[in-house]
Parts: C-alpha cells; structure tokens; sequence
C-alpha cells in the first residue's frame, strides 16, 4: 500500500508491505540507512527517529501506521556545511567507537535538547537508558552531552 | 630564510586525535556491512537446527524451490570444495552433514528476491530429525574423551606446601559479545566465476584462506573486503554466514546479501566460553605464594574454533599478575552439544582471572593482611618468571604501579540521596537509601599480547608517498576500536605530514595484518606501519639527501631541497613491510617456555551500592589503573577502559546466556540484558606509560585489560558488602539473598 510520510523535510510516497516496520521502509524503500537495525525489538535504540515530535524506536512503527507522519532520521539533523551540536560533541569527546549506536544517541539526544535544553546528568542518563552503546561504557557520550549542555568542562 | 623551527604535525601521536571515520559515522553515512545493497541482489537465509544433537533423516528442499522468487537452495551436498572449516582446526560442517551438533546448526541456504521469500522459504523446507541425547555437561564429556585440548602446566616442586591454605571453587556464566552491528554479508560475481565478498571479520584473511578451501577456487578468485563492522569483541574471529553468502552467489550468478537479525547472531557466532575452576592457594606466614594448584574445565561447545588457544591462555595466567614458584594446573577444553565457544575480550584470561582474585582475597583473609598489600609483595616485575610457564618477563610490567595508582584514586562520597536513579534497582524499586550497604574491592589482571604458543605472528603494511599526501594501506580490521587513527598518528608523526589517509586493501591487494585480537592491533599494524613510514621516510631522506622530512618536501640543514612533487616525479614512492613481534615458542608437556610476545597489567576497584534484602548491586565506580607502554591516543585509550570495564561489569552482574539442554533460552536484548546508561558506572582511570620492548614507540594493546579483572574487582566488591562467599559470575540477586 502506498503512504506518505515527510522525512527530514520532504514528502516522500513509498509502497510499504503490511508486515513492515518503518525502520525497513526507512532503510530499504526510502534509501536512508543511517537508522540502525541492531535488534528489532525496541531494546536497543539503534534505529531512533523522531516521529511526530517524540523520539522512538522505528522498528516498533508499523509503516503503514507511519502514513501522514513527519519523520526525522540521522540524516536530517545535518547539513552539508554544518553538523548538529550533538554530532559535533559525539566527535570531539571520542565518543564514537563502532558507531552502530551512534546515529541513535544522536537523534535520541538531539530530542532530549529539544524538550530539555539543561539536563542534568541523571537525567541525560535516564532520557538515553534506551539507546545501548556497547564500545564506549557510556562516559564518553555523557561527557558529549554535558558538553553541548554547558555542564560538562 | 628558512627556519630550523619544526612545523608542528597535527594529529601526530600522543595527541587524541579525532578518528577519520567519525564524521561519517555521526552523520549516518558510514556504510556497515548491513547496509550494503545493489538493484539486483538477492537475499540470503538460513535453516538451523531446531535439535541440540540430532541426526537429520530427511532434508526435502523441494517445497523452497517451488516458491516464487527463489532462486537457490542449497545444503551440505552443494559445498564444491572442502566440506569442514575451521580456524584451527577444521571440523565444522558448512552446512549440516546428516549429525546437528548444536542448536542453531545452519542446515540449508536459500537465496530469493526479497528478504521475506527467502526467510519463508528456509522455513518451507521439510526436514525430520531423530533427537540424539546431548552432551551439555562439560565434565562427563572430558570423562568420555570429548575434548579439543587437555593442558598440563607442572613448574617447580609439586610436593611444596605453604602454612596458609585456601581452596575455591568458581563459575563463570556464558557471555556474549553482543556486537551492536549484526552479521553481514555481500556476495558480488564478478563475471569471470569468481568474487568479490564484503564481510564483516576480525581477519579477513584467516576467512579467505577458509572460503577459497571450503568453494574449491583459487586465492585470486574471491577477494575479501573489509566491510563497515559494528563493533566485535571476538565473535567476528570465526566464519558465520561467509561461505554460505559465496555459495548462494555462486550458484545464482546475483549478488546476494545476508544479514543475521539479534536472535540468529545470537546463535551465528561464537561466545565466552563457560567455565569450572577450582584452585588451591598456599601461602606462607608473610603472604608470600608458595604454590598455587588449579583445575580448570571450559565447555567449547560443539566445533573446536579458538577453545584450543583459549584454554592455554586460561592456563597461563591461572596464577595473574604474582610470581609463585610451584604450579600445577591441570586444564581441558571440553567438547559438547552446547553453544560454540571462542574467542571474547580477555580470551580465557576473563575466567581465571576471576578465580584466581577471588582466591587472593580469601587468602588475605586467612592471612589477616590487607588484600592490596599481599598483592604487592608477590607482584610480577620485568625480570620475574611467569608462575605457570617460567617465561621471564622481558619489557616493561608495572604490577606494583596500577596497584598503587588506582588505590590513590578519591573513593566517592558516601551515597546521601534517595534519588531512585542513584539507588540499586532504579527506578522500577524502592529501596531506601537507608538499607543500601556500600562495599569496596579490588582486583588485578595480566594479559598476553599478541599471539602466541610459536605462532608466526605478522602484519602487513605498506605506506606510499604521493603528491596528495601519505597513503597507509593495510587489511586489518577496524572494527571501532580506534586502529585506523593510530595508524594515521603513527604515520604523520614519522613522515612529518598531517595528511595522511589509511586504505582498506582486500585480501589481493596486501597480505595479513593478522587478526584483530589478542590486544595486538596498535603493535602489530601498528608497528609494521611504524616500519614501513620509517623506510619510507628513509629512503625518501636517502634519495635527496635530505635529513627531515616535511609536508611539503625534503629538507638538508632547514632548507628545502625537494618539493613532494619532485619526490613523486616517477610516481608514488612506497615502502612495504611485514613486522613480526618477538618469537615465542610452543610450551612443553610441562606448559614451560617462552610462549608469549609480552604482557600488560591492570588494576581495577570497584565500590557498589548493595540492597542485600532485595539483591540489588548499583556499581557506582569502577575506577583503574593501566599499563599501556606509551599512550598514542589518550582519548581512545580512555574509550577502550570505559568500554571494557561496561563489559566486565556485564559479566559480575548481568550477562549470562541461559543454555539449557544446549538451548540458548534468552536470544534476544529483551532476556540478554547488557549495561545501559543508567547501569553505568562512573569511571576514572590512570595511565602508566613505561615503554616496552616491542611495538611502536613502546605502545602495548590494551583492548582487552579493562575487561579483564574489572569483574573479579566488582564481586569483591559486592563480598565486602554482603559478607557473602560469591564464586560464580553474574551475581544475581538470589546469590545475594543466599537463596
């Protein structure tokens, strides 16, 4: 069936199965593979989007449910001359590793600013406790965030 | 004029530099193995044995084939070359061959349009099976014979006895590595009958050597690429979907992607191995080690893989990081019906590391002395033997310095809130503050670095010179850890230019860079590139008779005497190495020698918050001390310590596959629980740098030491809070409760 969902800013029509997540058409019908299947089962956060302004995981979305949804993936936090805050600090603090996680930390964290521009540190941890990162035990995306909050030093 | 004054290299080592692959990675445009796809590929699947041990009676994969859109299928019978693979030994079946040996056993292929085809076509597949009764209990395996290696170490005088004596017995749980990036695979024909496959792998030469036997073709035929990893931890050391992915692309003349999803690599790639150890320790009246007996039994799980190598290192550092005089170990890789077994960070070292601290800490006790200071007094130092294998220990080890270092570290304030996220169990319990009992342990672990036991151990590298800056080719695998940086820091601060790229050879293009493993990386790639840029640089130097180069050219006496144009008038100038660390030696009958290449030491104290009422444990510290020879890139290294302790803090308190009957219970992120961002400790670290005798400026590889003897620290820990004799890992929270 066919449906509608704006991703990063642009409409998109896209012919999805009924069995399908939005994470598959957002990877295999839509090109845009910077959202991670890591699991499929919501635990991990690899493949976070921002769907009508709540981050969540894109595996859990149905994409026919998807339809005359607004979307943001990975891809639409940057542009070609500018990075996202969160992106910037990810790669100065070292915490990026393998980077499978890492485009969920970042949509997940971009969001986490958005509704929470001064976070504390619990609450960083516990806004980001659905997104595992397995290389970095965490202390270098805490002291990313913490830098983009002006917490950190 | 030109000045005499050095340009300053950016990125150069010792500095943290940003690793290249970064942006594209926080961009979502680094391209994983996962992600790879062409217009007409097709999708690969696999059936797996439902069955521990089962004999297969009947395999009809007609009602497959009769689905639209597929396009092969394929069992044992269609294996072209050698039916078994292996690393060491080759004994797996690349697809069942009549007996399944372990629950998940890939059985058949298929290669269809889209990835839902294939997945129901693997499913229509008809298939009977006579259960066999498996063999899941490691000790009545190694009873019957059922073993892929029995080690014995015997060093001094067996009859010695020490006046203290104390005797354990410990377990460790089976562990995952779970890698966030799922096994993948692209197979593309390239129109001449042969191939060219992105794999996900930690060596990809090891895999092609395996492929090109197991497909019957030429070396040239298949070239393996190095893919996009998500992390790996060990469980890319051995073939997955790698042969299953050529033959489905061979058969078909398409390109064909596999990709496991959780559950599949949960059973697609090998684990920690499972383990029983008991030890005797005996001491004399001052604490000094008189000797140390152990017995230690691994459960290998079906098919040999790495248990061989894993079991010699959990046999030689059966003792740790302290010198005793006589041992006597006794050590079996068991072969059974249960989960394959290899290689995970600390390989073999993990398990008895835990044992052998655990046994430290009880004989400080019956010592009545403080469990840091019988530490010290028998700290192994350069110049020591190592207590199983009699190896003296060349280079630098500073045993007693990350000792010293992390106990000097602040320990954090007393927990004063009732904040749930600060609490054991979190949000989701009430635990009051009040009922929280903090404890504090340490623990010390020694490693190994690079390979071992005689084995010819090199890496490749070669580094050219052009007009655009310095190229680095290599095949080894940067799987996340960093290696791709430190080799481009290696590089520029030899050649005197910031511009220098690494390039990912196939396995045509470059020989081996070995496996990345073992720690051994940042010395092994890292030295042969350290070798290559220094001939390089050499031979440039030579050519124009200059004494330095820089990024614009070769310089006498600070004047300019060749631009880099002029260098590379005939073309790019280039220089190939192969590097090889010091021999080792296979061991004895005795397990004496010089087996190993060097060593590295670590330190680690915990401090846990414990509700012992409840069994919760929230660790609120892990702080360590490493031995890494000479920081090249302190951030990574920070990044290495952070994540490694993550995952030995997993196996003290949280991961364990639950295998039953040689069925893995809990395949999935939602049972298998790994440390999340509210789990996670704080963690401060200190860095000794005492240069060693090998490897690039006298770094050492530390990517598995925080692994190593932060999960011994966390249970000493959870001890010093509860009183209670924990001697298995995870603890949870009925151990706790004493259950």
């Amino acid at each position: 069936m066919n449906v509608t969902i704006t991703v990063n800013g642009k409409d998109r029509v896209v012919d999805v199965a009924g069995h399908e997540s939005l994470l598959h058409a957002l990877r295999n019908d839509l090109d845009l593979p910077g959202t991670k299947d890591a699991c499929e089962q919501g635990e991990c956060g690899s493949c976070t989007v921002i769907f009508d302004g709540e981050s969540l995981c894109s595996c859990l979305v149905m994409a026919a449910d998807a339809d005359g949804s607004t979307v943001t993936t990975v891809e639409g936090l940057s542009s070609d001359t500018e990075l996202h805050p969160v992106q910037e600090a990810m790669l100065a603090e070292g915490a990026v590793q393998c980077g499978f996680c890492t485009p969920g930390f970042v949509v997940a964290g971009s969001h986490l600013l958005e509704v929470n521009p001064h976070p504390t540190e619990p609450e960083i941890r516990e806004a980001l406790s659905g997104n595992i990162c397995r290389c970095t035990g965490y202390g270098a995306i805490l002291r990313a965030f913490e830098t983009v909050t002006g917490e950190g030093s | 004029m030109t000045t005499r004054t050095k340009p300053r290299i950016v990125g150069g080592i010792g500095t943290s530099a940003r690793r290249p692959d970064g942006k594209p990675k926080v961009i979502g445009s680094f391209a994983y193995a996962s992600d790879l796809s062409s217009e007409d590929m097709l999708w690969g699947a696999t059936l797996r044995s439902p069955h521990a041990h089962a004999r297969l009676l009947k395999l009809d994969i007609a009602p497959a084939l009769a689905i639209s859109g597929v396009r092969a299928v394929l069992t044992q019978d269609d294996v072209p070359g050698e039916p078994l693979f292996g690393q060491e030994e080759q004994d797996q079946p690349v697809l069942c061959d009549g007996i399944a040996r372990y629950w998940g056993e890939p059985v058949a292929v298929v290669a269809a349009e889209d990835e839902e085809t294939a997945r129901r076509a693997a499913a229509a597949i008809v298939v009977e099976w006579e259960p066999l009764e498996p063999v899941v209990d490691p000790d009545k395996a190694a009873d019957e014979g059922f073993t892929f290696r029995e080690m014995k170490v015997r060093r001094g005088d067996e009859a010695a006895v020490g006046s203290v004596v104390v005797e354990g017995f410990y377990e460790t749980a089976t562990q995952d590595q779970a890698p966030l990036g799922p096994e993948a695979g692209f197979a593309i024909p390239d129109g001449e009958g042969g191939l060219d496959l992105y794999i996900t792998s930690q060596w990809i030469h090891v895999d092609h050597r395996q492929i090109i036997a197991c497909l019957d073709m030429e070396p040239d035929q298949i070239r393996c690429h190095p893919a996009g990893i998500g992390g790996a931890f060990g469980s890319r050391e051995d073939i997955s979907l790698h042969i299953h992915v050529a033959m489905l692309s061979l058969a078909t003349g398409r390109p064909v992607k596999m990709v496991y999803d959780r559950s599949e690599s949960f059973v697609g790639h090998v684990k920690r191995h499972p383990s029983r150890m008991w030890y005797r320790h005996e001491a004399d009246e001052d604490g000094n080690l008189v000797k140390v007996t152990a017995r230690l039994i691994f459960d290998g799980g079906a098919y040999a893989h790495t248990s061989r190598a894993v079991l010699a290192n959990a046999a030689f550092f059966t003792v740790g990081a302290y010198r005793c005089d006589n041992v006597v170990v006794d050590a079996i890789a068991a072969r059974t019906n249960n989960p394959p077994c290899g290689a995970m960070r600390g390989f073999g070292a993990v398990q008895t590391c835990f044992g052998s601290e655990m046994q430290m800490d009880r004989l400080a006790e019956a010592l009545d002395m403080d469990p840091l200071d019988l530490r010290r007094r028998n700290a192994l130092a350069p110049g020591d033997r190592i207590a199983t294998s009699g190896q003296i220990i060349q280079g630098s080890l500073p045993t007693v310095a990350v000792i010293d270092a992390v106990e000097a570290i602040p320990l954090p304030e007393p927990l004063h809130s009732d904040d749930p996220r600060l609490l054991p169990g979190g949000t989701g319990l009430t635990t009051p503050s009040s009922s929280v009992v903090r404890g504090i342990g340490y623990a010390v672990g020694l490693k190994n670095l690079a390979f071992s036991e005689g084995f010819d151990d090199f890496a490749e590298a070669r580094a050219v010179m052009t007009t655009a800056g310095v190229e680095v080719h290599t095949a080894a695998m940067e799987v996340g850890q960093g290696l791709v940086t430190v080799c481009q820091q290696i590089a520029r601060t030899i050649l005197g230019t910031d511009r220098v790229a690494v390039v990912w050879d196939d396995t045509s293009q470059i020989g081996s860079a070995g496996s990345t493993s073992a720690s051994r990386q940042t010395q092994m790639t890292g030295g042969a590139v350290h070798a290559a840029a220094v001939g390089l640089r050499d031979q440039i130097l030579a050519k124009h008779d200059g004494d330095e180069l820089r990024d614009d050219g070769v310089y006498r006496d600070g004047e300019l005497v060749a631009s880099i144009s002029e260098v590379c008038a005939d073309g790019p100038v280039e220089q190939h190495v192969q590097f090889r660390h010091p021999a080792t030696y296979p061991p004895d009958e005795n397990g004496q020698g010089d087996v190993h290449a060097g060593f590295v030491v670590a330190a680690h104290r915990a401090v846990v918050d414990v509700d012992a009422e409840l069994g919760l444990v929230r660790v609120v510290r892990v702080d360590t001390a490493q031995d890494v020879g000479k920081a090249l890139n302190p951030q990574a290294i920070t990044g290495q310590l952070e994540g490694g302790i993550m995952q030995g803090m997993g196996l003290a308190v949280m991961e364990q596959l639950v295998v039953d009957g040689g069925v893995i219970r809990n395949p999935t992120f939602t049972d298998y629980l790994i440390p999340t961002f509210l789990d996670a400790p704080d963690v401060e670290t200190r860095i000794i740098e005492e240069g060693d005798h090998w490897g690039p400026f006298g770094a050492k590889g530390i990517g598995e030491s925080p692994t190593i003897s932060s999960t011994p620290a966390i249970i000493a820990a959870i001890r010093a809070a509860t009183g209670r004799d924990l001697t298995r890992v995870p603890v949870l929270p009925e151990d706790i409760i004493g259950i």
